[in-house]
């Protein structure tokens, strides 16, 4: 009876529950003793060229060892955009003559014990000379936040001169809107921190709260200008990343600066107010859509542009609209498609990834677009999307922007998740409370969806992870991974792949990360990538060391190694109709190292896909929605643990349905942050959200042993648009045809009230 | 996130909390349940130099009955205030306030001593009290003094009570099987009301439609002479200076108070 | 500086403090219980959650010197030589934690909410729960272990699907709207 495919609880509760997990927060290292403490004064204004620092009130108060500024850090290099951007638009870690954001760091303050930090911060004085602030997704180039780079738009994927005049010729119906994708902070519970310090050999290490130590350590050894092997990262155990927590921000790189030239130890930890204004903040794009088609239903023409506030420096802003593009068709037939992607700078926080990093925004706008047009010719929505989904295939398909779907059924995905909400049941709820005139309406809203997970290249020639499986003389095992788990259970599953193959039971089976001197190369944890490549290299090289073994076995037995049954009750190799004559795998690892180190390479990105329902009441007096059910089909085939997989659909649901309702990082005009408070920023609790109903769904795909695709990301894929969608359908009878995300009490309410007749203002865009 | 430094004194009694106060004047602040006080000193929009804890003092704590009035200690958390047998009975509507303030953990520690000396327009119990037509027993240098609900509320953040002066005790009239009605407008289940409406009695409290908890008294007055719930509710908004937010602007904060002024009419416990 | 007596899982303390030392960096930092954690910054999201005489408590509001004189109990004092607290096991067997940065505090709010409502409807648990905040899960799963947990705690008697007219937390009149 396999271990896979089975609810195995996870091995690493224990020690969450009880004495908590050790985040660096946490870290109690006799190599930190005597560290200082670094506190940041950050920018209180979006855009002002800094006049002059006076540090010398700082200095002289209780505690405090050093006070850094950009000045003193100007041997560092200067840190380039991310992606084929304007290479004027740089950053420095601290700011030397501008700051570009309210938060941007513009001194650092080392004092002895935390309690002294904010006193200290208190004291140091920037004389800031205003400028504009350059806000919106069409801020112009009046105000440049880059005088050397003479725009603020940094760059382009595809050309506008590409867009073609005549791609909706013949469509019967053609229906435009222009969507925001809203800005909104990735916020995991556990914000940013670092400790870090330099051993007598040179070497720095770096603990650091990470999504992937690999890529944490090269990104850190080439901003300080090291040999790679001068760095070690170390990865606490990390609370939640959501995208934002890959490769290192310019605060770590401070630290460790501070730490060498202090000669001590030193350490940061933000505060939450650090954390909604200093993390990258996630999506920020703008939509213009337009789709075309016939009044029978029939999808023909689609068009995406985009535009996306990448922020004051550009981080991932600066390649995530190239994924959107690739997703700009979806999981539809749509005979001609074309996107183009403009991406600007703001004088606000620069854009990082955030759970599905450009693929939600993707499908965001084509299910808006999709029911757009369903509403247009007055067609149900879920028909339009039956009538346009590419139909089921088993061989890889090719879009017209360069993604290779693997496997996929989103015909069954939809039908699926529709019989599982009942569909027409709600429906003829939705006509009822209509026909009743009731103040409290229904709405329901779909979104299907594909998306690209395991994407990348490693050192393999496609999407690679490697993995080290060790079997010790004691019977006991380890697994070192190149993924990087915060929340995702690898502890579990990476033993349960590895028991299946070895006998060797979960209990007894330890999993490494993290740690670059123990493990100098991988890919970390994001875009879904790890259990289809890293559970895949586990299974490989546990397979390997299975026929290592064997070889060593036979030998042993003077056996042909064919002859050779590898009994896992037993974990050892008995001659075939001979139980007698065993070897123990304890006993060739007892005679030898009994070690293999493997690299599994993909063929490819994989695509998990699904159908989402959410069912939203809307209280039309107040205009107040409240979201009902969430019903789901996220199909990442093969399921190695459907415990831990439904836990991956919950949290990404939470998030999708929140980013629909309530959530987003509002600027004012002048580039101020005014929801930097867990108290502002709407952080749903469990009161904001229902128990979700997830369907079962498991089209493998023929890429990974496993045949598993990801699943970290698709919930937070489908669920958004769902929602805003259903939000959307519970006012549409009431003439609202658009509500901009999040859709808040107060803009529903203002559609309703736009979309009654006589009412001249724009319906649904407005804050 | 880290309080500016201060010096702390555990005041033995009442009286010595107000020594306390005359001695130091403004440079000190009464700390009870710390659940108004403490998250503005963290964030240092409050930096008193001396905190004088009267959280332990068992003269400001109980409930109890004096003729037609509950006597409320100001040092009465939220979560016994919402638990209270007495309360439920002679005042629900203060009992239920109580339980809508904030979270289970914060209701263990606030208290309505301290949440209506904050004055927080936003807040609950400030609604609640103006309701009711409680009042609020404060004892200072010049002897003890009963201010009503109504007169309490001065602006923004701003109470009557002085500097120098300990709220001790709330009186709320009885009303047992006295229909009332509450309506809390919200975001999220813990934020503070963008709109909240309190009604009993023929008395309308309004929350975060001003700078401190209003009395609706145009609908009042329409209820007085015999108008309808929906047709008094159409006056809630007049006479309020509802403020604009990230939440809601001035427009919609007074379409909800007719709104919720509606509902706390027609949907009554009691 | 002030002096605190305290008793802290079961254990007496006495410690020379600043005033303004929060209850969450005394725990943290001079006692070493580090499972609390500090999630915000305004008294929001519940990480920090501990039990100041058996009531749940966000120690990042509380400070040090105010708790004098009492009993606080933090994640770590919950398991016994007998294993998990029930709410303990019924997190790990409902998989109510991911990443675990909320764990111990949702866990202590969990064990405060159940001392109150020992058979909590649903809705009653989410209610319960407002002032613990979670990234990772949606909330499913930890709904479902605190349900769970109720049923172990009332030795298996209780009902995960209770109504409300079953709880015994009544403060809230079932007609009246709470939120539009």
């Amino acid at each position: 009876m396999s271990i896979l495919g089975t609810r195995v609880l996870r091995t690493e509760d224990p020690r969450f529950l009880t004495t908590g997990g050790v985040y660096v927060e946490d870290l109690v290292d006799e190599r930190l003793a005597g560290a200082c403490h670094v506190f940041f004064v950050r920018s209180p204004i979006a855009h002002a060229r800094i006049t002059g620092i006076d540090t010398s009130a700082a200095l002289e108060a209780p505690g405090v060892v050093a006070v850094y500024t950009g000045a003193d850090l100007a041997g560092l290099p200067p840190v380039p955009p991310t992606g084929p951007m304007k290479p004027e638009m740089q950053q420095r870690e601290l700011a030397t003559d501008k700051v570009r954001f309210v938060g941007e760091p513009v001194a650092a303050v080392v004092v002895e014990s935390p309690y002294q930090g904010e006193d200290a911060l208190e004291l140091v004085v920037v004389d800031y000379d205003p400028l504009p602030a350059v806000i919106g997704y069409d801020p112009g180039d009046d105000t440049l936040l880059f005088e050397d780079a003479g725009t603020n738009v940094a760059g382009w994927w595809g050309k506008p001169a590409d867009l073609k005049a005549d791609l909706f010729d013949g469509c019967e119906v053609v229906v435009n809107q222009t969507i925001v994708n809203q800005r909104v902070a990735p916020a995991p519970m556990e914000s940013r921190g670092v400790a870090a310090v330099w051993g007598e050999d040179g070497r720095l290490t770096a603990w650091i709260p990470n999504q992937g130590a690999q890529g944490t350590k090269s990104a850190l050894a080439r901003m300080m200008e090291l040999e790679p092997d001068q760095v070690r990262v170390i990865t606490p155990d990390v609370g939640g990343g959501f995208g934002a927590k890959f490769g290192v921000d310019t605060e770590y790189v401070v630290v460790a600066w501070i730490a060498r030239e202090l000669g001590r130890p030193a350490r940061w930890s933000e505060t939450r107010y650090e954390n909604l204004i200093g993390m990258t903040h996630g999506r920020a794009q703008q939509h213009t859509i337009t789709i075309g088609g016939s009044r029978d239903g029939d999808v023909q023409a689609y068009r995406l542009e985009v535009v996306q506030d990448a922020g004051a420096y550009i981080r991932a802003g600066g390649f995530l609209p190239m994924l959107t593009r690739l997703m700009t068709s979806g999981p539809y037939d749509i005979p001609r498609a074309e996107s183009v992607a403009k991406v600007v700078v703001t004088s606000t926080t620069p854009i990082g990834a955030y759970r599905g990093a450009g693929r939600p925004e993707a499908s965001a706008a084509l299910d808006r677009a999709i029911d757009l047009f369903a509403a247009e010719i007055g067609m149900d929505p879920a028909e339009v999307r039956r009538k346009n989904l590419l139909p089921a295939f088993t061989e890889p398909h090719k879009t017209a922007f360069g993604a290779v779907y693997d496997t996929g059924d989103y015909v069954t995905g939809l039908q699926r998740a529709l019989d599982a909400a009942g569909y027409a049941d709600l429906r003829r709820e939705q006509a009822e409370r209509r026909a009743r005139g009731d103040v409290r309406q229904l709405g329901i809203g779909l979104s299907s969806y594909v998306e690209i997970t395991g994407m990348g290249e490693g050192e393999g020639s496609g999407p690679s992870e490697n993995a080290t499986v060790e079997v010790h003389p004691d019977g006991t095992a380890t697994i070192l991974t190149g993924t990087s788990p915060h929340g995702q259970g690898h502890e579990t599953v990476w033993a349960m792949i590895a028991s299946e193959e070895l006998g060797i039971p979960v209990e007894k089976i330890t999993l490494k990360w993290g740690d670059t001197d123990l493990i100098p190369k991988g890919g970390g944890t994001g875009g879904s990538r790890s259990l289809q490549l890293g559970g895949s290299a586990v299974k490989q090289a546990s397979q390997e060391l299975i026929e290592e073994a064997r070889q060593r076995a036979a030998a042993q037995l003077e056996a042909n190694p064919a002859d050779l049954v590898f009994d896992k009750t037993r974990t050892a190799f008995n001659v075939a109709g001979d139980p007698d004559a065993v070897v123990p795998l304890t006993q060739l690892a007892e005679q030898e190292r009994l070690l293999i180190r493997t690299v599994f390479t993909g063929p490819g990105a994989t695509f998990p896909f699904g159908t989402h329902v959410a069912v939203v009441e809307v209280d039309t007096e107040t205009g107040k929605p409240t979201l009902l059910r969430m019903v789901t089909v996220d199909d990442a085939g093969t399921l190695l643990n459907p415990l831990l997989a439904e836990g991956q659909r919950h949290g990404g649901i939470g998030q999708g349905a929140a980013q629909a309702l309530v959530e987003e990082m509002v600027y004012d005009a002048d580039g101020n942050p005014l929801t930097a408070s867990f108290a502002d920023y709407p952080f749903v609790s469990a009161t904001e959200l229902p128990s979700f109903e997830l369907a079962d769904s498991q089209t493998p795909t023929t890429y990974n042993p496993l045949g598993a695709k990801g699943i970290g990301e698709a919930g937070s894929i489908g669920s958004t648009p769902a929602v805003q969608n259903a939000v959307i359908d519970a006012v549409a009878h009431l003439g609202v045809r658009h509500i901009d995300m999040p859709a808040t009490s107060r803009r529903v309410w203002q559609a309703i009230q736009a979309a009654k007749p006589g009412n001249a203002t724009a319906a649904g865009s407005e804050h | 996130m880290i309080p500016a430094p201060f010096e702390y004194v555990a005041a033995e009694s009442p009286e010595h909390a107000l020594q306390l106060l005359a001695e130091h004047g403004d440079d000190a602040k009464l700390l009870a349940g710390g659940h108004s006080l403490l998250p503005m000193m963290k964030l240092r929009l409050a930096t008193p130099e001396v905190l004088v804890d009267i959280g332990s003092l068992g003269d400001l704590a109980g409930i109890s009955v004096d003729g037609d009035e509950l006597v409320i200690g100001a040092t009465t958390r939220h979560a016994d205030l919402a638990a209270s047998d007495l309360v439920r009975a002679d005042a629900p509507l203060l009992a239920y306030a109580a339980g809508q303030v904030g979270d289970p953990q914060i209701r263990h520690r606030g208290t309505i001593g301290g949440s209506l000396s904050h004055a927080d327009p936003a807040a609950d119990l400030p609604m609640a009290v103006v309701a009711l037509g409680a009042s609020v027993v404060i004892d200072g240098p010049a002897g003890p003094r009963t201010v009503s609900a109504d007169d309490f509320f001065q602006g923004f953040f701003e109470t009557t009570l002085g500097a120098d002066e300990l709220l001790t005790a709330v009186r709320v009239p009885r009303r047992p099987g006295v229909p009332w009605g509450y309506q809390k407008f919200v975001r999220r289940a813990n934020d503070w009301a963008i709109v909240g409406v309190a009604a009993i009695d023929g008395r309308i409290a309004l929350a975060n439609m001003g700078a401190t908890p209003l009395r609706a008294t145009a609908a009042e007055q329409a209820l007085a002479a015999g108008a309808s719930a929906v047709e008094a509710a159409g006056h809630a908004a007049e006479g309020t200076s509802p403020g604009e937010d990230i939440h809601a602007d001035s427009e919609y904060r007074r379409h909800l108070a007719r709104v919720l002024t509606r509902r706390a009419l027609e949907h009554q416990t009691g | 500086m002030t002096r605190i007596e305290l008793t802290v899982n079961g254990q007496k303390q006495s410690d020379e403090v600043e005033p303004r030392l929060l209850l969450v960096h005394y725990l943290r930092e001079t006692l070493g219980l580090r499972a609390a954690n500090v999630g915000c910054d305004t008294t929001s999201c519940g990480a920090c959650t501990v039990l100041l005489d058996g009531k749940s408590v966000k120690s990042c509001t509380v400070l040090a010197v105010q708790a004098s004189g009492h009993e606080v109990t933090t994640a770590e004092g919950l398991a016994t030589d007998a294993g998990l607290h029930p709410v303990q096991a019924a997190f790990r067997e409902n998989h109510g934690l991911q990443c675990g940065f909320c764990t111990p505090g949702m866990v202590m709010a969990t064990v405060g909410l159940l001392s109150e409502n020992p058979h909590p409807t649903e809705d009653e648990v989410r209610a319960g729960l407002e002032g613990n905040f979670c990234r990772c899960t949606g909330y499913h799963n930890i709904v479902r272990a605190v349900l769970g947990a109720a049923d172990a705690l009332a030795g298996g008697g209780g009902s995960s699907s209770s109504s409300a007219a079953d709880s015994t937390d009544n403060t809230a009149p079932a007609s009246t709207e709470v939120t539009a």
